[in-house]
C-alpha cells in the first residue's frame, strides 16, 4: 500500500507545481460554457432547458484535457519502466495514477459548477444536481480516459487519437448523467432512475478501467 | 542465485536483434555485455528487466524469491533517468525507494543513498537544475536506496565524473560481494576487474 500512496502524493504533488491541470481544465470548462449563450443568443428558457446538457458536453471535453499526459510523461523519461517492473500491480497503479488526475482536473470541475450555472440561468436545485451527477459521473470520464490514454502512450501525438477513442465511450455516461441532471428542471424521468444507471457506469468503469489500461500498457510497450 | 538464459532470442519490430544467446551468471559474479551499436545490448538487458518481450528462449533466475518474478528482483537503470524535474532531488528518490521497495521500505536507505553519491547538498533542489552527470548519479542512488538483487545497468558511467566512476565501482564491487548479480552494457571499461564478458555479435 506505501507504494501506491506514494505514486498518488507524487502525482498529486507534480500537478500542484506544474500547474496546467485544474486551473487550466477549469479555464477550459468556462470558456465552453460561455461560448453557449453566445451561439445560441440570449434566450434565457432555452438556455435554462439545456443548461444541464452544455455543463456536461464542457466537463467532459475539458477532463479529457490532459488526460494524454497520464501515461505519456511516465513513459518519455523512463518511469513506467520502473513502474512495470515493482512488485505493486500495474493495474492497481493505474487506478492510483487516475484517481490523483481525478482529484485534480475532475473534482475542480464539479466545484467550478455552481458558477458556471448562474451563467446559463439554472435554478438552484437543478444546479445541486448537475453537481452531483457530475460528481458521481466524471470519475468514470476518467478511467475511461485512462484506456485511451494507455493505448495512445506511445504515439507522438496522442492527445487527437486520445479524444477519437474515447469520447464514443462516454456516450452512456453522458447520456445518463444528462438524464439525471436535466430530470430536475424539464425531464420526465425521475432523477433516481438515470442516476442510479449512471452510478453503476460509474463503478462499471473503475474496475474495467484499470484493467484494459494495464493491458494496454503491457502491450504497447514492447 | 543464478542468472541463467539459453537460446535466447530478441525480435524489435520484426527484425531479429540477436539470437541463440546463452549465459549463465551466478551469485557474487558480473557479466560485462559488449557489442557495436545495435547489437542489441540495451535489448538484452531490458529483456531481462520484463521489458521487452522473450522472442525464444528460457530466461530465469535460480535461487531468487520465489514470491517474485525476475523483474521484481532487479533494478534497472537506462538512458531514460526516471527523474521529475519539478519535484526535489529527495523527493524524486523516496519516491522511487517507497514505490520499489514494496511492504516495509528502510528509513534511512534513501539519506544514505544519496550520501554515497555525494547528492546530499543537493536534497532539496528541484531536479530540474541537475547536470546530466548529477543526474546519472540520482539515478544510481535509487539501486543503491532498495536492495534487489539484480543490476541491470545500461552505460552505467555514461556523463559521470572521475570521482563518480570510482565510487560506482566500489558500490558494484559491495554489491558482488553482497552476493548480488550485475549485468552491465558498456563501450568504456566501468572498473568491474574480473568480471565475465559477453559479446553480441554483428546486428542482422
Amino acid at each position: 500500500m506505501s507504494g501506491l500512496a506514494a505514486l498518488l502524493r507524487r502525482d498529486l504533488r507534480l500537478a500542484v507545481r506544474l500547474g496546467g491541470g485544474a486551473p487550466m481544465g477549469v479555464l477550459f470548462f468556462l470558456i465552453v460554457v460561455t461560448l453557449v449563450p453566445f451561439a445560441l443568443g440570449p434566450d434565457l428558457a432555452l438556455l435554462r432547458r439545456i443548461g444541464p446538457a452544455i455543463l456536461w458536453l464542457g466537463a467532459l471535453l475539458a477532463s479529457l484535457l490532459a488526460l494524454d499526459r497520464l501515461f505519456a510523461a511516465d513513459h518519455e523519461d523512463g518511469s513506467l519502466d520502473l513502474i512495470l517492473m515493482s512488485s505493486v500491480s500495474l493495474e492497481l497503479a493505474v487506478a492510483a495514477k487516475a484517481l490523483a488526475h481525478w482529484i485534480t482536473t475532475g473534482l475542480p470541475l464539479v466545484i467550478a459548477v455552481p458558477v458556471l450555472a448562474l451563467f446559463l440561468g439554472i435554478e438552484p436545485w437543478t444546479m445541486g444536481a448537475v453537481a452531483l451527477t457530475l460528481l458521481v459521473g466524471t470519475p468514470a470520464l476518467t478511467f475511461i480516459g485512462t484506456v485511451g490514454a494507455a493505448l495512445a502512450v506511445t504515439l507522438r501525438r496522442g492527445g487527437l487519437i486520445l479524444a477519437i477513442l474515447v469520447l464514443p465511450l462516454t456516450i452512456p455516461v453522458l447520456i445518463f448523467g444528462v438524464a439525471a441532471a436535466s430530470s430536475a428542471s424539464v425531464g420526465p424521468v425521475p432523477f433516481g432512475a438515470p442516476f442510479t444507471i449512471l452510478c453503476g457506469l460509474t463503478l462499471i468503469s473503475l474496475v474495467i478501467g484499470p484493467f484494459a489500461a494495464a493491458a494496454a500498457l503491457r502491450h504497447g510497450l514492447e | 542465485m543464478r542468472l541463467s538464459a539459453s537460446d535466447l532470442a530478441c525480435v524489435r519490430s520484426g527484425r531479429e536483434v540477436f539470437a541463440g544467446l546463452g549465459f549463465s551468471v551466478a551469485a557474487g559474479e558480473a557479466l560485462v555485455v559488449l557489442g557495436r551499436n545495435g547489437a542489441g545490448k540495451s535489448s538484452l538487458l531490458r529483456m531481462i528487466a520484463g521489458l521487452v518481450r522473450v522472442a525464444a528462449g528460457q530466461l530465469a533466475l535460480d535461487g531468487g524469491d520465489p514470491e517474485l518474478t525476475l523483474p521484481e528482483q532487479a533494478h534497472y537503470v537506462g538512458h531514460q533517468d526516471a527523474i521529475k524535474p519539478a519535484l526535489t532531488v529527495q523527493e524524486n528518490l523516496e519516491f522511487w525507494a517507497q514505490y520499489l521497495a514494496g511492504p516495509a521500505p528502510a528509513e534511512t536507505a534513501p539519506v544514505a543513498a544519496l550520501e554515497a553519491f555525494a547528492l546530499s547538498h543537493l536534497a532539496g533542489l528541484p531536479a530540474a537544475y541537475l547536470s546530466a552527470g548529477q543526474k546519472r548519479r540520482l539515478s544510481l542512488a535509487r539501486i543503491v536506496a532498495v536492495k534487489r538483487p539484480v543490476w541491470l545497468l545500461d552505460e552505467p558511467t555514461s556523463a559521470l565524473d572521475a570521482r563518480a566512476q570510482e565510487r560506482l565501482s566500489q558500490l558494484m564491487q559491495a554489491h558482488l560481494a553482497g552476493g548480488g548479480i550485475i549485468l552491465a552494457a558498456t563501450h568504456a571499461p566501468i572498473g568491474l576487474t574480473g568480471a565475465k564478458e559477453l559479446r553480441l555479435g554483428e546486428p542482422v
